[in-house]
C-alpha cells in the first residue's frame, strides 16, 4: 500500500508528498503524522507539496486540519512549495488555509520553523 | 438547360464586355476607395470572380451557394472579404463588390433576351438570388474576420498589461493598468505566481495606480491574488491607492486589514526593503 514517508530531522518532521493525494492517502497521513508528532515529541512539521498538482476541497481541508492538529499537539506547521495552480484552486475553493504558515522553499520553511520554535521559547 | 441559363451563359461568356462595364461602374461609384486599393487589383479581383462565378453557375444545381460547386467562389470571396476588412473597407462597401455586378449583368441579359420576357424574368431572378447570397456571405466573412482581429487585440492587451518586474532580489512588482475583471485577474494571478516560483521572491508589490475604479469585485479579486501568493509563501503589499479609491474601499466595507497597503509604490518598496533587511542609502554629496 502507498504510504507517504515522514522523515525526522532533529525535532522537526519532514513530510514530502511526491504522489497525487487521494482521500485514503490523506487520512493515512493524518493518522501517521499525529502518531509521529507524539512519539518523536516533534516541535515542528514541514510539509513539502511541490509535486502535488491536483487538489480538491477535501485535500485542502486535510492540510488545514493537519496544521490544526499539529498545533494542538504543540508543533508548528509550515507548508512549502505550493504550485501556482494549486494555490489558485484553493483560493477559488474559498480555502485560503488561514492559520497555516507557508514558505517558498525548504530553506525558508526550515528558517521559519526555527524562528517559530525559538519565539515559543523552546530549543 | 433552360433558355434562361443558356442565355446567362452566353452573356457571361462575353466576359470582356461585362468586365469592362462592371469595373467602370465600380470605379465611378461613390464607394470606390482608390486610396485603399489600386485599379489593377480591382480589375484582377473582378475578372477572377466573373470566371469563377460562371463556372459555378454552370455546374451549380439549384443555385445552392453553400454547396460544393460553389466552394471556389466562396473561398475567393472569403479572401477578398478578409483582405478588404484589413484594408479598412466597410461591410457594405465589401458587399457592394458583389451587388454591383447586377447592373451590367442585367443590362446584357435584357439585350440578349429582349424577345423572351419569361426567360428574362427567370434569368434575372436566378442571378439576383445567387448574387444576394454571395453578397451576404462576404458580409458574414467580413464580420468574422473583424471579430478575429478584435479577439487577437484583446488577447494582446491582456498579455501586455500584466508585466511582473523584479525590483530587488526577492521583491517583485506587479503594476496593474486598466480595469480588473475576472479574466484579467486570472492572468494577473497566474503570471504573478509563476514569477514567484521562478524568482523565489518572498515579497510582491501590487501597484494599482493604473486601475481606474475599484469596486467590491475588483477588491475581491485583489484579495484572492494576495491569498494565493500567501499560500505559496510570499507576502503581498498593495500600493498606489488613490484618495478616492481609499474612500470607495471604506464605503464599500471591503476589509483590507489583512494586507499591508501603501499610498505609493515608493513607500511600498521602502517597506519591502525593510522587511528583507536591505537598505538604500543616498551617497553623501561631495563638497
Amino acid at each position: 500500500m502507498e504510504k507517504i514517508p515522514i522523515l525526522r530531522m532533529g525535532r522537526f518532521l519532514l513530510v514530502t508528498i511526491q504522489v497525487d493525494m487521494h482521500d485514503q492517502l490523506a487520512m493515512q497521513l493524518q493518522n501517521d503524522l499525529t502518531d509521529r508528532i507524539v512519539a518523536d515529541r516533534a516541535h515542528g512539521v514541514l510539509i513539502y507539496i511541490s509535486s502535488l498538482e491536483v487538489v480538491d476541497s477535501f485535500i485542502g481541508r486535510m492540510i488545514s486540519n493537519i496544521a490544526a492538529m499539529a498545533r494542538v499537539l504543540d508543533a508548528e506547521t509550515v507548508v512549502v512549495g505550493m504550485q501556482p495552480a494549486v494555490a489558485i484552486t484553493l483560493v477559488e475553493l474559498g480555502l485560503s488555509l488561514e492559520g497555516v504558515r507557508t514558505a517558498l522553499n525548504v530553506d525558508k520553511g526550515m528558517a521559519l520553523l526555527r524562528e517559530q520554535v525559538a519565539a515559543a521559547g523552546r530549543t | 438547360m433552360s433558355s434562361a441559363i443558356s442565355a446567362l451563359d452566353r452573356v457571361l461568356s462575353n466576359e470582356q464586355d461585362i468586365l469592362r462595364e462592371w469595373v467602370r461602374l465600380q470605379l465611378s461609384a461613390v464607394t470606390v476607395h482608390s486610396d485603399l486599393m489600386r485599379e489593377t487589383e480591382l480589375r484582377e479581383q473582378s475578372r477572377e470572380f466573373l470566371s469563377l462565378f460562371r463556372a459555378a453557375l454552370l455546374k451549380g444545381v439549384g443555385y445552392n451557394t453553400s454547396g460544393d460547386d460553389w466552394a471556389p467562389v466562396r473561398d475567393f470571396l472569403g479572401n477578398v472579404s478578409r483582405s478588404r476588412a484589413i484594408q479598412g473597407f466597410t461591410p457594405s462597401e465589401t458587399a457592394t463588390f458583389v451587388f454591383s455586378l447586377k447592373q451590367p449583368l442585367f443590362a446584357q441579359l435584357r439585350r440578349e433576351l429582349a424577345n423572351d420576357a419569361e426567360a428574362l424574368g427567370e434569368a434575372t431572378w436566378t442571378t439576383t438570388v445567387v448574387l444576394d447570397k454571395l453578397g451576404l456571405y462576404t458580409t458574414e466573412v467580413f464580420m468574422k474576420s473583424r471579430e478575429e482581429v478584435i479577439m487577437r487585440q484583446q488577447h494582446e492587451l491582456l498579455e501586455l498589461s500584466t508585466p511582473v518586474v523584479q525590483l530587488w532580489e526577492g521583491v517583485l512588482a506587479l503594476p496593474l493598468i486598466g480595469t480588473l475583471d475576472s479574466a484579467r485577474t486570472q492572468v494577473v494571478m497566474e503570471s504573478l505566481l509563476q514569477a514567484i516560483v521562478r524568482t523565489g521572491a518572498g515579497l510582491a508589490i501590487i501597484d494599482i495606480t493604473g486601475v481606474p475604479t475599484v469596486d467590491t469585485l475588483v477588491a475581491q479579486h485583489l484579495l484572492k491574488t494576495v491569498a494565493a501568493a500567501r499560500l505559496m509563501g510570499a507576502d503581498c503589499i498593495i500600493s498606489g491607492i488613490r484618495p478616492q479609491i481609499a474612500q470607495t474601499i471604506v464605503h464599500l466595507g471591503v476589509d483590507l486589514s489583512e494586507v499591508s497597503t501603501k499610498a505609493t509604490l515608493a513607500d511600498a518598496f521602502t517597506l519591502a526593503l525593510r522587511k528583507i533587511g536591505a537598505s538604500v542609502a543616498q551617497p553623501k554629496a561631495k563638497d
